[in-house]
């Protein structure tokens, strides 16, 4: 019973609070506590400047909150690892190296024998569809390409927990689409625990099983949806998904949700 | 100002030359000659080669143009050489005017010519033939009074040129130059100079080549050209280097560290704008004026530029990069070598760049002060005796090696940082 609960990931009245040079301060998370199980795929909308990054940057252990604790599996996080892998929505690879030593990268930081990390990033190639491309520079791949390549160099350091910012957000609605079926195959695959942030609700009704929507000002969570969508999903085709019957309402009311605090925002504001 | 405005011609004439006969073989199927707007869109601005290849052939035309160079088709008119005379009129005491021939040969420079016999028979009278020789570009005073019959007894003087009167400060033009009487009274010619230099301010380009030719056959004064130049190189190579060796890591460690920043932010800052000329006289003073000095010179030229370079290519690194390599497992230490040491190589590979051209230029006045060998060395050497075409080989040389090293760097870059503007 202890054990389990320890297992996963744990956020525990996480709060943030930037103090500006002016003297005041943005209170961009307040009392946010969460619990993901291992394996779970949880998908987190909201308003533009709700504390979205700030929330993953704290999981990934880039800041310290200013309140609260980030448990995983039984440890606090107290700043990077490797036990939490990071996507990011660009410009993360490394400019300098191929596509194999970029995917090699987290397995030949620990030390891993040659030769294993070689077999390690085939296989990964392989999944991610770049097989032909381990030599090349990734400045020479597509934007679609770039992020899968730091898809699988993700996955080569076999994280606990995958955390991607917008990971899709800079790639083309057709590549975006491609990408979103990688996604849940290797979650499928892998069994990994996903924290995914994203803008687009559809992306999000698709991939998440859980859907979490954040408020901001303070930012907090302000509503969590389970999903059926992302296990009918895996495999299948995604355009048929949107065609389920709770598909098109679910979205709307999110949309309106997101919709009316972008309103209060900007009403605030005037 | 007639030579900048012949270049001005030059450049206006071969664009439109050339645009005519473009206009013929251009052909209207690349993306860049499919665009309208043009003017102002950078990247339709690629230096066009011909346009090169003209302006360095017009260079070499003007420079052969005005030296009188055997080499170019065209020249503007040189000095006068060749064989003239003029008439003068002179009276004496007693009233009497007789005339006299004055027999010239101008000479070019250094190539002085016996004076030529003339004739005395047929010349009668008190005023006698003479004869003079002057080299081009000079002027040469001829004294009448010497060779006349009784000359120096009072009364004798000179009334005319040619049949023109001439009196003290005025000038009288004959065939090939003038004619000017001094405040004494004697005469002074002046060889017309035409437009073009003499050698001694600018010689032809084949003089320069030959000089070229034979200084890196025979040395110059008992250095070979190849020891001069490498000298330079050397001395560049190595104040380079050391530079780079303390001024990289120092870079990085006030890209990297609070302290280092704050402790070296106002020597850097301080010590960036002094241009590395103006530390000479204090090195001299410091290190003396033999190798210690210059390499400190150029070890000093360098090292603010390369820890400049080095800071900037650490704060050019994006923070999703380190983020991305700490939650990969990257160590503090994976993440300097792997991340931001190759991060900053563009940044390090430009300062070296400009390094290299500011040390180049300074190690050649550095030799200008003082030295035993070297690029500098020479020209300062050569002009001491007038020795324009080596000074002019010199200048040369050293543009091109310049040329030369920026080329490699380039080069260089290319190979080792393919990535760079490309993130
Ligand atoms: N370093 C910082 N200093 C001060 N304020 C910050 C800082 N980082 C974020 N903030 C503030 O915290 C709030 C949340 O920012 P955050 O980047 O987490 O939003 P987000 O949900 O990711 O937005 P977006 O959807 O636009 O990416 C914003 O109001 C922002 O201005
Ligand atoms: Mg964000």
């Amino acid at each position: 019973m202890a054990k389990s609960q320890s297992e996963g990931l744990h956020l525990n009245d996480v709060s943030m609070t930037f103090s500006l040079p002016d003297g005041g301060s943005v209170e961009a998370l307040k009392n946010v506590s969460l619990d993901l199980k291992e394996g779970e795929l949880m998908a987190v909308l909201g308003p533009s400047g709700c504390g979205k990054t700030t929330l993953l940057n704290i999981v990934a252990g880039f800041l310290a909150p200013t309140g609260g604790t980030v448990m995983l599996n039984g440890h606090e996080v107290l700043g990077p690892h490797s036990e939490r892998g990071m996507v990011f929505q660009q410009g993360a690879l490394f400019e300098w190296m191929t596509v194999r030593k970029n995917v090699g990268f987290g397995p030949s930081m620990k030390g891993t024998p040659q030769a294993q990390i070689d077999k390690r990033v085939d296989e990964l190639l392989d999944i991610v569809g770049l097989h032909e491309f381990g030599e090349k520079a990734v400045y020479e791949l597509s934007g679609g390409m770039q992020q899968r390549v730091a898809l699988a160099r993700c996955l080569a350091n076999d994280p606990d927990v995958i955390l991607m910012d917008e990971p899709l957000g800079a790639l083309d609605a057709l590549t975006r689409e491609k990408m979103q079926g990688l996604v849940l195959k290797l979650w499928k695959e892998t069994g990994k625990t996903i924290v995914l942030i994203t803008h687009s609700v559809e992306e999000a009704l698709l991939l998440g099983e859980r859907l979490l929507v954040m408020a901001p000002r303070p930012g907090r969570i302000h509503k969590e949806y389970g999903l059926p969508f992302a296990d009918l999903s895996v495999g299948a085709d995604l355009r048929e998904i949107k065609k389920h019957k709770k598909f098109g309402p679910t979205r709307d009311e999110i949309l309106s949700m997101i919709w009316e605090m972008e309103e209060e925002i900007m009403g605030r504001k005037e | 100002m007639l030579i900048l405005a012949i270049y001005i011609a030059i450049f206006v004439l071969a664009y439109f030359v050339y645009k005519l006969v473009a206009k013929r073989f251009e052909k209207k199927d690349g993306f860049t000659s499919r665009k309208t707007v043009t003017f102002g869109d950078e990247t339709t601005v690629t230096a066009n080669r011909a346009a090169s290849i003209i302006s360095v052939l017009s260079i070499f035309l003007i420079w052969g143009a005005f030296t009188g160079s055997k080499y170019t088709p065209i020249h503007v008119p040189g000095p006068f050489i060749g064989e003239t005379s003029f008439n003068y009129t002179a009276v004496n005491v007693t009233g009497n005017s007789d005339d006299a021939k004055v027999h010239i040969i101008v000479h070019p420079v250094n190539k002085a010519p016996d004076l030529p016999e003339i004739d005395p028979s047929g010349d009668s009278g008190f005023a006698r033939d003479d004869r003079i020789t002057v080299g081009a570009w000079r002027t040469q005073l001829f004294r009448a009074q010497n060779n006349d019959v009784s000359g120096k007894g009072e009364g004798y003087k000179i009334v005319a040129i040619d049949g023109q009167p001439i009196e003290p400060g005025k000038r009288v033009f004959i065939d090939g130059g003038s004619v000017r009487m001094t405040a004494k009274g004697s005469l002074s010619y002046e060889p017309s100079k035409g437009w073009q230099m003499e050698p001694i301010w600018l010689p032809a380009p084949e003089a320069v080549v030959s000089r070229l030719i034979e200084i890196s056959r025979d040395g110059y004064q008992n250095v070979t050209l190849m020891e001069n130049l490498g000298w330079s190189l050397y001395r560049v190579i190595l104040g380079f280097v050391l530079g780079g060796i303390v001024g990289i890591p120092l870079g990085y460690a006030m890209g990297l560290n609070d302290w280092f920043r704050g402790w070296f932010d106002p020597i850097v800052e301080f010590m960036r704008p002094v241009p590395p000329l103006a530390l000479i006289p204090l090195v001299i003073i410091w290190f003396g004026i033999w190798e210690q000095g210059k390499i400190s010179l150029l070890f000093l030229a360098s090292l603010w530029i390369m820890t400049i370079a080095a800071r900037a290519g650490v704060s050019g690194v994006n923070i999703t990069k380190v983020h991305a390599a700490y939650s990969l497992g990257a160590s503090k230490f994976q993440l300097l070598s792997k991340v931001i040491m190759p991060n900053s190589l563009p940044e390090i590979f430009t300062g070296a760049r400009v390094a290299m051209g500011v040390c180049w230029g300074t190690v050649v006045a550095a030799e200008l002060v003082a030295a035993e060998k070297g690029a500098g060395k020479m020209i300062i050497a050569a002009s001491k005796f007038q020795q324009t075409d080596i000074v002019i080989m010199g200048i040369i040389l050293i543009g091109i090696i310049g040329y030369g090293i920026d080329i490699l760097m380039r080069i260089a870059e290319k190979h080792l940082i393919p990535w760079k503007g490309r993130s």
